[in-house]
């Protein structure tokens, strides 16, 4: 398929004065789905995002028109996300896909927490990031498509079995499953809409504050669900996405309370620092296991690059938050 | 001994490694990944034999039997899982911390948890 042929062809219904699609180019892509970014000869900048022909799709990641649906519910509430401009068809030629407004800023988390374009913005991030995921977790679920529902112990359970089957043995994860376990908040009885990976690298921010504190896109919505609000608030605090600034526990460039006063500030529910470290240590152990589920694709053979071997070695990068998470408790 | 990937498999998979077209970007960044490999390949090999005895040294202490390092961690993860031995034991996290400082300064030296991991305590 010719995705630049495609996209001209759709142009007039991506905007009324425009009759071509130019500078396509591929940005990235995994098994699972493709972006893309062009603009239209109208000037329009836009971002297709496609599931690869013949692509896998995970067992966890959403329908694309499913994320460009939490995108419009969102949107209108006041959480800065990229405009849906359409979602295809399959006459449009580009098989399960959708067109954004593609927004102008950085999201490389090393540069966002280093560099001094963006020392402006740091203080209020954090705090800014708290307002942005009360919003998202204020969304009415009436309407929206169907999501999965999960909570903690669930949470926990499924990354446990992954965990058995890698035949890893790693006392790290064994004592970080048995203590969180005795943790484990109980299901919520309404869980809320959870973004599932709201973290540097899928945050768009921009060098100016202006109306939206820095914060001006929250992108890649495939792991949304139904859950505990304190999940994002812990997954941001993860140490793997702090870019060497680990004493600012927010993405690098905050500190918890802040996090937590913008949430309160923006009308979320009530979140303890006990529950959120409870969901960061969660999130330290889920993006674990993950690692080594990478290496065990080098492991089968599926994949046999030195890139998907190497992966398992940052397992234990996560096993110092955990153990730093456990001695605090301890 | 480290696992998942053991040094074998780094060994097996570095010599899959092809030379791509100069500039391509992902070949760069396959060779700075290999690269890495190899420095973490020469890491383990001068520090992991004491790093494995002074692990071996702590489990037979902590678990107060004797055996090799697979047999005393198989034993010491089999008695977290079942709950023989608490997760916030001090003289677990004591090992567990030991274990992982030495770890990390084979996979990953410049890695910053590290300096955490040294340090008084994490933020809060």
């Amino acid at each position: 398929m010719d995705v630049s042929a495609a996209l001209s062809a759709l142009a007039p219904r991506l905007s009324a004065a425009a009759t071509a699609a130019l500078n396509v180019r591929r940005l990235s892509g995994g098994a699972s789905q493709e972006t893309w970014t062009f603009d239209l000869d109208d000037g329009t900048p836009l971002i297709l995002r496609r599931r690869p022909p013949g692509g896998a799709m995970s067992a966890a990641a959403l329908p694309l028109s499913t994320e460009a649906a939490l995108q419009a519910a969102v949107g209108p509430r006041g959480a800065p996300v990229p405009e849906v401009v359409r979602v295809c068809e399959p006459a449009d030629g580009l098989g399960e896909a959708y067109v954004m407004r593609r927004l102008s800023g950085e999201t490389l988390g090393k540069r966002i927490v280093r560099d001094e374009a963006f020392a402006a913005v740091r203080p209020g991030l954090a705090r800014r990031c708290g307002e942005v995921l009360a919003t998202i977790h204020a969304t009415p679920l009436d309407g929206l498509p169907p999501l999965n529902v999960s909570d903690a112990a669930s949470e926990l359970a499924r990354y446990e079995t992954v965990y058995r089957q890698s035949g890893a043995r790693r006392p790290v994860f064994e004592a970080a499953f048995r203590w969180l376990e005795e943790r484990a908040p109980p299901p919520l009885e309404r869980p809320v809409l959870v973004h599932g990976d709201f973290r540097n690298g899928n945050l768009m921010i921009s060098p100016e504050a202006g109306p939206n504190g820095g914060l001006i896109g929250v992108l890649d919505w495939e792991l949304a669900h139904l859950g505990d609000p304190a999940e994002d608030l812990g997954w941001i605090c993860v140490n793997s996405w702090r870019f060497g600034e680990w004493r600012r526990p927010v993405g690098g460039f905050g500190d918890y309370q802040d996090l937590l006063d913008g949430h309160a500030a923006a009308g979320g529910e009530p979140v303890s620092l006990d529950r959120l470290l409870f969901w960061q240590a969660l999130g330290s152990l889920k993006w674990g296991v993950m690692c080594l589920m990478m290496y065990a694709s080098f492991a089968s053979g599926a994949d046999r690059s030195i890139e998907r071997a190497m992966i398992g070695r940052r397992a234990s990068e996560t096993e110092i938050d955990l153990v730093l998470l456990m001695e605090q408790a301890a | 001994m480290i696992t998942h990937p053991t040094a074998a498999e780094l060994t097996e998979a570095l010599a899959g490694v092809e030379a791509g077209p100069p500039g391509d970007a992902r070949a760069a960044f396959i060779a700075r990944v290999a690269d890495n490999a190899r420095a973490t390949l020469e890491r383990e090999a001068a520090l992991g034999p004491a790093a494995e005895a002074a692990a071996v040294a702590r489990l037979r202490i902590l678990l107060g039997r004797d055996g090799d390092f697979e047999a005393l961690n198989a034993e010491l993860c089999a008695r977290l899982r079942d709950g023989r031995l608490a997760p916030l034991d001090p003289a677990v996290l004591a090992h567990l911390k030991a274990g992982l400082v030495d770890q990390v300064a084979i996979d990953q030296p410049s890695y910053w948890g590290l300096a955490a991991l040294r340090s008084e305590s994490a933020p809060r």
